[in-house]
């Protein structure tokens, strides 16, 4: 038939990212593990790759540049579960960042009223708590709306965040609170692991959140959870009456989201050992989402891939942090026009068991597209 | 499809259509059993299909009832004081010309709309205020007129979201990987791949709802309504679009669905389809009920050969 001849003329042309992705795909488990490892410690090493080309210096500290970019990592990774999972356009989620910061201020700096002798673990754990219940009270009532309403919405809520930061004399303004404490421990000579100026260990401590998150995000994905994400993004109404509990799991996507951002928001503060109500605003959050959108929303070395490049690339070259504004929005622009899946436009996989499930029904393993997961989800009411 | 010629769709609803190879795996073996072998093949899938239901095919006691429901959108009355009621174990359909408020019926019995008056009963319990999620797990399960799947997930996992309405695995319990959400996981995959053989697209599974051709994807709303093991599957014209042959396999699949155990409501605007298949049928026009008995009787009703006598021809037939 004249459908297979035109099937087997396209496979010479299968895309170059497709490919790697089935030849991924048709890996072992075993395999798999192989090359995640080496790559794993080579990320871990990173910080000693200080040279040409791939540093940053003479312009800024390598070793906090790279801090900075595992954090829009994490920040990214975080807001995908909301924007690219559960497909809810959040422009406010600099606010759970903002909390997460506020809390390990409120925590452990002396100018603050709140200051006692915590364990910093315990400021970690409390930091993504407080966000977590405050993505529960502003997705409450917001999340019964639906695509510009939410975003608007959640808009305001960054700016509400910023605002109350701003007025609220307990939260000191600009002024802000200083000397937050760090993670404890010592090296051999007795000097402080975490410090502001080093940022080796702040890269560490972040990858290895990083890599936390990374499994747990993807132990949801393919779960009841993941696929009721994916449901409520192509088509909230079917979902429901396929018996999605659609209200119930957008406030978990946003609740999960917002611990992501606010465990970014301590190591931040952490780091930085200094918060006031600057860079907090909605271009902040505007940054993230390019991120997100960038690299291909819904997939997570996507997202990550933008975090990148959204977070290092102004580190290392001049022109570019110069003009970031304009150059991410004139990448955003030209991307959205030649490939609106964002760099890397792979589906995520939603099945625990998918693929033994696959190979026994077609023989062969799961696909991954590049086609966008990101779409227009006005597919009409009518049901 | 080579596999597949019966219920190929005509060329132009193949979307993009990346296609698969020859079919390997479970769909290459199938398809070269012997005929004995097939039917065993079969009997074992509709096990796992319909997992222990207590069929109940005695068809009398009643499981849905439309009471007086009255449906009203601004000044249009799309159902007009419905009454009827649905049997267990039957294939009811529910016809009547365009626009005479079949799919506002459904709509009423799945929470989309809630009726300004009346009730719609399920065992006997008034539906009221129950979110559509929940009507799903009570046991109502339907497809749409304008197909509605999940485009960018996989037939497979199209329909394991439809199973996924029975699990009860939380966010807890999927980050932690707790026994629940294996066993969940895998009886799901397990029942969704049997689904997917039951209505005929097994060798598609694994491509993305959107990229299939257009019959597959009406049976993949079959499959995946199915997936909430309900008491009631509603289809809304799953035969539309389909050519004789297409419809004819349909009809013997929605059979197949009822001696399953299941209870069926059929839309369907072609009365000569809904007879062959129905044990009896309710007619609705401009949102009024007209008729309700069995095939033969209806179709020598004159309010309905009234009714049907101002839509074309072929309608009628
Ligand atoms: N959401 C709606 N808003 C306004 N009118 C509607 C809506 N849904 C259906 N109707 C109207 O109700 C009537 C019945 O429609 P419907 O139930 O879709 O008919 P059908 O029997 O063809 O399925 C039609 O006149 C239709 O225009
Ligand atoms: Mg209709």
């Amino acid at each position: 038939m004249s459908a297979h001849h035109f099937r087997s003329g396209t496979a010479t042309k299968v895309p170059f990212g497709q490919r790697i992705r089935d030849w991924w795909n048709g890996l072992s488990r075993f395999h798999q593990w192989a090359i995640i490892i080496p790559v794993v410690v080579l990320v871990y090493l990173m910080p000693f790759l200080n040279f040409f080309p791939i540093t940053t210096e003479p312009g800024t500290d390598f070793e906090l540049a790279l801090f900075n970019t595992a954090r829009i990592v994490l920040i990214a990774i975080g807001l995908n579960v909301v924007v690219g999972q559960a497909g809810l356009l959040d422009l406010g989620y600099v606010g759970f960042f903002a909390i997460g910061a506020y809390v390990a201020a409120l925590m452990t700096s002396r100018d603050s009223a709140l200051y006692a002798e915590y364990p910093w673990l315990l400021v970690v754990v409390v930091g993504i708590a407080v966000t977590m219940v405050s993505g529960v009270i502003i997705g409450t009532p917001t999340l019964r709306l639906r695509g510009d309403y939410l975003a608007i919405v959640t808009l305001g809520f960054g700016e509400i965040v910023r605002l109350l930061a701003d007025n609220i004399p307990a939260l000191r303004g600009n002024v802000g609170f200083r000397n937050l404490e760090r993670p404890p421990g010592e090296w051999s000579d007795g000097t402080r692991i975490f410090t502001q100026g080093d940022g080796i260990p702040w890269y560490w401590l972040t990858v290895t959140a990083i890599i936390a998150v990374l499994i747990l995000v993807g132990n949801l994905e393919r779960s009841r959870v993941g696929r009721a994400w994916v449901a409520i993004r192509e088509d909230e109404d079917a979902a429901e009456i396929m018996g999605v509990p659609t209200f119930r799991f957008k406030v978990w996507a946003f609740v999960i989201g917002a611990a992501i951002g606010g465990l970014s928001g301590v190591l931040y503060a952490g780091q930085l050992g200094f918060v006031n109500n600057a860079r907090f605003d909605v271009v902040t959050s505007v940054l993230f989402l390019a991120a997100v959108i960038l690299g291909g929303s819904g997939n997570k070395v996507g997202v990550i891939l933008g975090a990148i490049v959204i977070a290092y690339t102004p580190e290392r070259f001049q022109v570019v942090s110069e003009y970031r504004y304009l150059i991410f929005g004139l990448a955003l622009i030209v991307l959205m026009i030649f490939r609106p899946q964002g760099l890397l436009g792979a589906r995520q996989r939603l099945l625990a068991r998918g693929r033994q499930a696959y190979k026994r029904l077609v023989g062969k393993p799961e696909p991954v597209s590049t086609e966008s997961p990101m779409k227009d989800s006005g597919k009409g009411t009518g049901a | 499809m080579t596999t597949t010629s019966g219920s190929t769709p005509e060329m132009r609803h193949h979307l993009d259509d990346p296609g698969t190879d020859q079919p390997g795996g479970l769909v290459g073996e199938v398809a070269r059993m012997s005929a004995e072998e097939r039917a065993e093949h079969e009997a074992e899938v509709a096990d796992v299909v319909a997992p222990d239901r207590d069929i109940e095919v005695e068809v009398g006691e009643t499981l849905l009832e439309m009471r007086d429901v009255t449906l009203s959108f601004g000044g249009l009355v799309a159902l007009d004081s419905v009454s009827f009621s649905i049997r267990r174990g039957e294939i009811l359909g529910l016809i009547g010309p365009n626009g005479a408020g079949k799919t506002t019926c459904f709509n009423a019995m799945t929470g989309v709309y809630r009726p300004s008056s009346g009730d719609v009963l399920l065992e006997g319990r008034p539906l009221g205020r129950l979110k559509k999620s929940q009507i799903t797990r009570r046991g109502i399960a339907r497809t749409f007129q304008n197909i509605r799947l999940f485009g960018e997930m996989t037939a497979l996992e199209n329909v394991v979201v439809g199973t996924d309405a029975r699990h009860r695995t939380g966010v807890l319990g999927a980050l932690l990987r707790l026994p629940r959400h294996h066993r969940e996981e895998r009886e799901g995959v397990e029942r969704a791949m049997a689904l997917l053989e039951f209505v005929g697209i097994a060798d598609r599974a694994a491509d993305k709802a959107k990229n299939l051709p257009y019959g597959y994807q009406r049976r993949l709303e079959i499959a995946r309504a199915l997936a909430t093991e309900p008491k009631l599957l509603c289809l809304d014209e799953p035969a539309a679009g389909f050519n004789p042959a297409e419809k004819e396999e349909l009809m013997g699949l929605i059979r197949e669905i009822r001696d399953d155990g299941y209870t069926v409501l059929l839309i369907d605007h072609d009365m000569k389809l809904v007879m062959g298949v129905t044990d009896r049928l309710v007619v609705l026009e401009f949102g009024k009920k007209i008729a309700d008995g069995r095939p033969a009787e209806v179709r020598e009703d004159p309010s309905v050969i009234a009714a049907y006598l101002g839509v074309p021809d072929d309608d009628v037939a």
